[in-house]
């Protein structure tokens, strides 16, 4: 075990990646000598070299691009988007080429390439430093969505990402980069995709989220327990493949839900988790299902701390899901 | 950057009869295709009449390990790889012969066999995916090129940019293939760019550009040679232009009438490639007009039995649909399948 911060965790799965399958590279804006502007591969270049650790030119879509040519040959190239804001320029290679090659080519080109790149606000990043548009991304058939919480999930799961037979979209929540230290397992130690983890028990509400809302969520649910309302939370770790039956059972458990993410709620993935349970456990539910999300403008950046989510905001919907059935 | 020329790097006198029955093939693969497609025998149908000399005098200088990156057109190429005719057709019928399981449209096969790569519909995207193989290859010490086909159009594409950057900068022994065919369906070149030519393009991304007369099979091949004997020895990357016509539409749903003279046709169709080669080898004694006919009833024969025996291969089996979206089922996608073994059960295979 070692006490690292969640960036720390992902350059160790990177590293520990590196070490135990040379088919293993990353490739990325400002990740060579320079470590990458979060640091997230420092010292990679140095012990693995510029064919491993390869600074491209200022182009996400070659990036992208050049990760599915590697790919398809049989490398296992672990891209970095310097952030999730600056992706689209690689939109078309991520949902036209990268999601579909295995599909369109009738399953003779798997296409494993790991897109990992920071997400997400409260870094006083304004418009274009801040975003969470992991929806466009769960919505592409083929794509695998991932978003840590922790350091020992953010190694584990990249670990699994980097050695998983699909391309995965792996998003690191820059909020809690170094926010928090955790103990995280040494060595290949690996995070299943698809299976939600209980961070917290309860049984009065259900409270959903992941990546950088977990926290918040958290401590929305200590702070009402004073209140009498023991609420549970569910820190879904994988958006696709989404572990339904975790969400399923716990609604089925508490009888109310309170779905937690940064991205504007209007289509976002609380949306998807909200028809799943008017799908799937609609006879459960004693009271509405309701979202606190981003809101439904651009990300600004003044107002930043009023637009994301916060433990007041939280708190205040598990109050109102309780109290209304 | 001026380029040594080996002396090998001629079309071998002994192959033209082979590259003319393979150009001969392209030409009534077209022909044949079209009229399945207005009889709808399939849906869609991307003919490259005009571009045979430049897709087969280009396939003809690469070696079988080289890796083909195909834009939408390049039937001539895939017939330059052996890929059989009766193949191609289950493709573009989208049966269960089909290697890609009838998820495409017709003309984006691909067969990793014959590292003929699928192409997709959106322009340029393949380009930069050659560049990343051709660096993993390198990286892995295969002898091999990268050939990435497109069209005028593309050099208009992010791709196009982003692929030669990155070609130069890594030196990766890519080939990029461009067939100059004077149309991006209703654009004429001139309208895509104000460069003059496409292959100065390459200049400023560091790496030699070379114009070639796409209808003369000998030109193309030796530009061709040429560039993979560069990227193979280290040299790095190529642009090539072959300036072709595109004799016919731009697909099947195109009328090119619309935009353009049926002057300006007929004076392209004067430099013909199959009728400049079949001149070619009449005159050296290679081909009689005797020998030629029979060549082309034979392989309208050939073309013949392959369209039966792909019509008569089963449909694609329904529950594929979900294959292959990942590399193993999610538990949603085994909800849907059931769902849709339950729909069939009640319904048969009816929409």
């Amino acid at each position: 075990m070692s006490e690292l911060t969640l960036v720390q965790a992902v350059n160790h799965a990177l590293a520990q990646a590196m070490r135990s399958d040379p088919d293993v590279l990353v490739l990325g804006e400002d990740i060579g000598p320079n470590g990458g502007v979060f640091r997230a591969t420092e010292g990679l270049f140095k012990e693995f070299g510029a064919d491993r650790v390869i600074d491209t030119p200022l182009s996400e879509t070659g990036i992208v691009g050049a990760a599915i040519g590697m790919a398809l040959y049989g490398l296992k190239p672990v891209a970095e988007i310097q952030f999730l804001d600056f992706i689209y320029p690689a939109f078309d290679q991520i949902v036209s080429e990268l999601a579909k090659f295995r599909y369109r080519s009738g399953g003779q080109y798997p296409c494993h390439v790991v897109i990992r790149t920071p997400y997400g606000g409260g870094v006083k990043g304004g418009l274009y430093h801040s975003q969470s548009s992991e929806a466009y991304f769960a919505h592409t058939a083929g794509l695998k969505v991932v978003v840590p919480s922790n350091p020992a999930d953010a190694k584990g799961l990249l670990l699994t990402a980097i050695f998983d037979e699909d391309p995965v979209i792996f998003l690191e929540p820059k909020r809690i980069y170094r926010s928090v230290t955790g103990e995280v397992p040494d060595g290949d130690v690996r995070v299943p995709f698809g299976e939600a983890a209980t961070v917290r028990e309860g049984s009065d509400v259900s409270v959903f989220a992941y990546g950088a809302m977990v926290p918040p969520s958290l401590k929305a649910a200590e702070a009402i327990q004073s209140e009498g309302i023991r609420a549970e939370v569910i820190d879904l770790r994988s958006l696709v493949p989404l572990d339904e039956a975790s969400v399923i059972a716990s609604v089925e458990k508490t009888g109310r839900a309170v779905i937690v993410h940064e991205a504007p709620r209007f289509v976002g993935f609380g949306a998807e988790l909200a028809a799943i349970l008017a799908e799937k456990a609609l006879y459960s539910l004693k009271s509405p299902v309701l979202r606190v999300a981003g809101y439904d403008t651009p990300f600004p950046y003044a107002l930043e701390n009023q637009y994301l989510p916060g433990p007041e905001r939280i708190a205040h919907a598990i109050r109102t899901a309780v109290r209304s059935g | 950057m001026p380029v040594r020329e080996p002396a090998s790097t001629g079309l071998p006198a002994a192959d033209l009869p082979e590259v003319y029955r393979t150009m001969v093939t392209a030409r009534l693969m077209d022909e044949r295709c079209l009229t399945l497609q207005r009889q709808g025998r399939i849906g869609f149908y991307v003919p490259l009449q005009g571009q045979e000399a430049a897709q087969v005098g280009c396939g003809w200088a690469l070696d079988p390990a080289d890796w083909i990156f195909p834009a939408y057109r390049e039937l001539a190429v895939a017939l330059c790889r052996k890929i059989p005719l009766e193949l191609l057709i289950d493709q573009f019928i989208g049966n269960a012969g089909d290697d890609l399981k009838g998820r495409q449209m017709p003309n984006h096969f691909g067969y990793r066999r014959f590292r003929f790569v699928p192409a997709s519909s959106p322009v340029g995207t393949q380009i930069i995916h050659a560049v990343g193989t051709a660096m993993a290859a390198r990286w892995k010490e295969e002898r091999i090129a990268t050939v990435t086909f497109f069209g005028d159009g593309t050099t208009s594409s992010n791709d196009f940019h982003s692929g030669l950057n990155f070609a130069g900068v890594y030196k990766a022994p890519t080939i990029f293939f461009c067939q100059n065919n004077q149309w991006a369906i209703s654009l004429p070149r001139a309208r895509q760019t104000a460069s003059e030519t496409l292959a100065e393009k390459a200049t400023a991304y560091g790496i030699p550009g070379v114009v070639v007369d796409g209808m003369d099979v000998h030109a193309v091949y030796r530009a061709v040679a040429l560039a993979r004997e560069r990227a193979v020895s280290g040299g790095g990357p190529t642009l090539i232009e072959a300036q072709v016509y595109r004799l016919g539409p731009h697909t099947s749903s195109d009328d090119p009438t619309r935009y353009r003279s049926d002057a300006e046709v007929d004076l392209w169709k004067a430099k013909d490639p199959v009728r400049l080669l079949r001149a070619e080898l009449i005159g050296s004694g290679a081909l009689s007009e005797e020998s030629d006919r029979a060549l082309w009833e034979s392989i309208r024969a050939q073309i013949a039995a392959a369209v039966k025996a792909a019509e008569a291969t089963p449909p694609v089996d329904p529950l594929t649909m979900f294959d292959d979206v990942y590399a193993q089922r999610t538990p949603r996608l085994e909800s849907e399948r059931a769902e849709m073994v339950e729909s069939i059960g009640r319904r048969g295979n009816r929409p």
